[in-house]
């Protein structure tokens, strides 16, 4: 009989633990554990107390080199062979780089499904009901998985992480157990690439403009009021569609996705390909001069105006409120 | 002769206003929004420049557009068509009209097997409706070949896929051996738009229809079940910022984002 939950528990790139293990762990409790880690790396032997003293009853580790990059290929073997002999009833991971290309493949081995970047998950009998936004947010879908395990990948940030206590967790270290001939991808070279200022999806304050501002030149003053709140600039799929600002600044479902403190829309209509990529902003500011647009209906602060008179004076006021 | 087989879908236009946006929480279906028409779910068609692109440089690579499907979905493998891919194939079948994403790839495996040799087949990273994000890895395990995700760039020289792949703060370069599955994303950069001579030579392009049964399989069973389908209630109370002149709402707007020490 399945039993149990397994969580794919990760490092980060500079060694340290991934917060979302313990938003994992959380999540494998709440869902009635008992939890088992699986810490797959190069150098996280290290980590795998820590991986244990969020409440998990065990922690298998497999420290390799040839898991030091992430690829496919080589997390697989292992993984697939942890799933067999924990015959978990649920499996667990985290919605990131490794996760999202991990779990679907896993699942098709185990002959089973994913539900992928899952915001909510809870069990009716022994059934995961697995809740995750579809349609570009627009939507909420709830699966059941005919199969087991029954796996499901969980978005960063969306749960409660795990409190970390008295570590009483039982730690198995593994091999990798990877023939180098079963990696059919390798990996060339790494790129990091600096954005210049702040980066759109660590920005606090993003101020977004769209087809609204009619033209490029608007944008130069949203760069002011960017740079006055130590804030990047964002636009909508139509505004880089029609060349007025690069599409590396698009923001929704085919862009990036933004979580900043703050987000100003002027001149955004709120199309549900926009609204996918601020799905999880608290705080929305919109400047826009038709009362019916779509997106005062997900702002905190919504302005009926015409941005053109609008927005230099709100510059100015800015700079009197942060100078006071 | 290179072969790429590049998967398609069509998908409610994702350009609608989200108050258009209507879910039959009964049918656990959405209401199609009056006057907007389905269209074809964006990475697949930056997925089917990425192959055309290869073909720019190896002309003499075959393009091959598949969907699995209702009636609609043609008009996917249309836009393929017109764009410059060569051939298509709509598995359009009742049967599997409801499939979900793991029956889906079981199907469009079988479609790849029967068209037989294979160099790459691109997929869109995720379709723009159920935003899942696992048919080209199921395909490519059920199939037994490597699988690059989430890529930015794509080439294909001498049985050598070489793939940049998106990372958080970057890239990586990556090479896998031919045949591969690829997911494609919107980092690739924007498909073309057909033009009229394009479409009108589209048409002449043959699509073919198979069905479970042309393909050999039964239809396969779903491994999900769509418990619900609902539209998330938004908690957000707006405040209409009010004043006689723009300035007016500025200096407004500007103390309220300093009350939620915000700015």
């Amino acid at each position: 009989m399945p039993n149990g939950v397994l969580v794919f528990g990760e490092a980060t790139e500079d060694g340290q633990l991934n917060p979302v293990t313990a938003e994992l762990v959380g999540a494998g409790t709440a869902l009635g554990g008992p939890v088992t880690v699986a810490l797959l790396g190069s150098g996280v032997q290290g980590l795998a107390e820590q991986a244990g003293s969020y409440g998990a009853q065990k922690v298998i580790v497999v420290d390799d080199a040839v898991l030091k990059e992430y690829v496919g290929d080589a997390y697989l073997p292992p993984a697939e062979r942890i799933a067999r002999e924990t015959d978990p009833a649920i499996i667990l991971f985290g919605q990131t780089m490794i996760g999202r290309d991990l779990a679907p493949r896993l699942a098709q081995r185990l002959g089973t499904a994913v539900a992928m970047d899952c915001v909510k998950l809870e069990k009716n009998g022994d059934k995961l009901i697995a809740e995750r936004p579809c349609y570009g947010g627009a939507a909420r879908a709830r699966y059941s998985i005919n199969a087991m395990p029954q796996m499901a990948t969980v978005r960063v940030k969306a749960l409660e992480p795990a409190e970390a206590g008295s570590s009483g967790a039982e730690i198995v270290s593994q091999p990798a157990g990877v023939d180098a001939s079963a990696v059919r991808v390798k990996v060339i070279s790494r790129k990091k690439e600096e954005a210049e200022g702040v980066r759109l999806e660590d920005a606090k304050v993003v101020v977004s403009g769209g087809r609204g501002l009619g033209g490029p030149e608007a944008f130069t003053q949203l760069e002011e009021l960017a740079n006055i709140l130590g804030g990047a600039v964002g636009a909508s799929r139509a505004v880089c569609d029609l060349g007025w600002y690069p599409v590396a600044a698009q923001v929704g479902l085919t862009g990036k996705v933004v979580t900043p403190d703050l987000y100003i829309a002027i001149g955004i209509s709120g199309a549900s390909q926009h609204m996918a990529g601020i799905s999880s902003v608290k705080n929305i500011a919109s400047v826009n001069k038709d009362p019916d647009a779509g997106i005062f209906k997900s702002s905190r602060w919504a302005v009926v105006t015409d941005w053109k008179e609008f927005v230099p004076a709100f510059i100015e006021e800015v700079k009197k409120v942060r100078a006071a | 002769m290179p072969h790429i087989v590049c998967l398609v879908k069509q998908v409610p236009d994702p350009e609608t206003p989200a108050s258009q946006f209507k879910v039959d929480e009964a049918a656990k279906k959405v209401i199609p929004a009056p006057g907007v028409q389905p269209v074809p779910s964006q990475f697949d068609t930056i997925g089917v420049e990425a192959a055309l692109r290869i073909k720019d440089k190896l002309p003499d690579t075959t393009i091959t557009v598949v969907s699995v499907g209702p009636d609609s979905f043609r008009d996917s493998i249309k836009t393929g068509l017109a764009m410059g891919a060569d051939e298509g194939v709509h598995v359009n079948d009742p049967a599997v009209n409801d499939a979900d994403h793991w029956a889906t790839a079981e199907v469009i495996a079988a479609v790849i097997q029967k068209l037989g040799a294979f160099d790459l087949v691109i997929a869109g990273r995720q379709a723009t409706d159920w935003d899942m994000g696992v048919v080209g890895s199921t395909v490519a395990e059920i199939l037994g070949v490597p699988v690059v995700t989430i890529a930015k760039d794509v080439q294909m020289d001498g049985g050598k896929i070489t793939v940049e792949r998106v990372l958080l703060d970057g890239f990586e370069t990556v090479e896998a051996p031919a045949p591969a599955v690829v997911t494609i994303s919107n980092e690739f950069g924007e498909p073309r738009y057909p033009q009229l001579k394009q479409i009108m030579a589209a048409a002449k392009k043959e699509v073919k229809n198979w069905t479970c049964a042309d393909l050999g399989i039964s239809p396969p069973a779903n491994r999900v079940t769509l418990e619900a389908l609902f539209v998330p209630e938004t908690k957000v109370e707006t405040e209409v910022i009010e004043g006689e002149t723009p300035q007016e709402k500025a200096q407004k707007l500007a103390q309220r984002l300093r009350e939620a020490k915000l700015i």
